[in-house]
């Protein structure tokens, strides 16, 4: 079913088409809206503000857009993508639905190795765009998934393009060149703290690189869940986990540990206080935010929301909303 | 023949690495409690503190959801198959 790969669609700049047209589904991936969420956090002082960055508005639903693009465009660049190759990554989801996404766009086969507990609106959506999944133990985590990819591609290396995104430098350079620019653009430079979960690490490396090169002072705090077993699907908690390369906690100037439950209902609180439903990462993230915002006197906190909600309807994340829902009747 | 309680990566550290352990009881909550006994804190990682199997945390008696069953009163038996599955990490 595959007819050619449509390369050039690619390769073409965006700006080839009229304001308010896009020639491609990938020409719409990234310049994501900023959020004053700043009633979220009452307690602060009158002079912090906190703006979240909403991922879910690009075309794939998922700061992992920016990421798989990168990392695809610079495949067909250099040579390593080419036709009769298939795109191939181990992912929790977002990453997949990205990469599915771009696959379908360009007219390239797409191969995915992911736990089997993911959500089943996951699937769904992956199924839809064509790509074909392997599943590996939902006991393993994302790590089974990786060393499950890892095997596929040792048996046939060559019929694979893998963007490898847990060591990839284009999956931080993609938030170097458009994330990081983004922020600092829509808040005018004033932008004083970066905070951002922590999956495979490019979101708050490269977005955190891009804003320190513009003023060495702007903090840069990762969330990352506080314990080993957790529920904040997309997050890792390093201490347990295999390390990314592209994650260098040196660079960072503070974590956050995010209590699972904290951060859901955090996500309650914003879909019934400011009409915004978002994922669990996004929870974490606010929940971080908040705690780094309490200590300022002044500034501008800017966070990832890295998804919408609708995507985890059918997960645990919902399973405490009626009771949340009593506890906060005038929410 | 005990249940067969098979452990997530991330509460391997409990379990001295191992992958599947045994646990007595007639019911989920007392094969938990069996955990608790044999792996001292594994009990507090499933439950909150009101003793509900915490939201994040899945557990499967031969592949059934136990929040489709009787939740922690579901009744097992020796040889019967219970599953902790973790939430999804990483991107």
């Amino acid at each position: 079913m595959n007819a050619a790969p449509r390369v050039a669609a690619a390769a073409r700049a965006p700006q080839d088409e009229p304001a308010g047209r896009a020639g491609s589904i990938l020409d719409l991936v990234g310049n994501t809206p900023l959020l004053d969420v700043t009633a979220m956090a009452p307690e602060l002082s009158p002079r912090v503000r906190l703006f979240a960055k909403l991922e879910g508005c690009n075309p794939g639903g998922s700061v992992k857009d920016r990421a798989a693009l990168w990392m695809v465009r610079h495949g067909l660049a250099s040579g390593a993508l080419r036709p009769g190759k298939t795109i191939i990554d181990s992912t929790s989801g977002n990453t997949g639905i990205a990469l599915a996404m771009i696959g379908a766009a360009l007219g390239y086969p797409v191969t995915l190795v992911m736990p089997e507990n993911v959500s089943r609106e996951r699937k769904r959506i992956i199924a839809a765009f064509g790509a074909r999944v392997v599943y590996s133990s939902g006991l393993e985590g994302s790590d089974g998934a990786i060393l499950r990819c890892r095997a596929l591609l040792e048996e046939a290396p060559d019929r694979y393009f893998k963007p490898d995104q847990y060591f990839n430098p284009l999956n931080p350079q993609a938030h170097i060149e458009s994330t990081g620019p983004e922020i600092w653009t829509a808040t005018a430079g004033q932008v004083t703290h970066f905070v951002a979960g922590i999956g495979t690490g490019g979101t708050v490396m490269g977005t955190g690189r891009a804003l320190k090169a513009r003023n060495a002072r702007v903090q840069v705090i990762a969330a990352e869940p506080d314990d080993a077993l957790h529920g904040l699907e997309g997050l890792k908690h390093m201490a347990t986990s295999i390390v990314p390369g592209i994650y260098h906690e040196a660079e960072l100037d503070g974590k956050v540990a995010v209590p699972t439950d904290a951060a859901y209902d955090l996500v309650y609180a914003l879909g019934a206080r400011l009409g915004l439903i978002v994922g669990q990462s996004s929870g974490a993230a606010l929940y971080a935010a908040r705690k780094v915002a309490r200590d300022l006197d002044a500034g501008t906190v800017v966070m990832i929301f890295p998804d919408f909600g609708n995507r985890y309807l059918s997960t645990n994340l919902w399973a405490g909303w009626d009771e949340w829902r009593q506890r906060h009747p005038s929410a | 023949m005990p249940v067969k309680v098979r452990i997530p990566t991330p509460l391997r550290r409990f379990t001295g690495g191992s992958e599947e352990v045994g646990a007595d009881g007639a019911t989920v909550g007392a094969v938990v409690e069996d955990l608790e006994r044999q792996f001292a804190g594994i009990k507090e990682r499933l439950c909150d503190e009101e003793g509900r199997v915490r939201r994040f945390v899945n557990l499967y008696l031969n592949g059934d959801d136990i929040r489709f069953l009787s939740h922690l009163d579901s009744a097992t038996k020796d040889g019967d198959e219970l599953s902790i599955v973790p939430a999804i990490a990483g991107g």
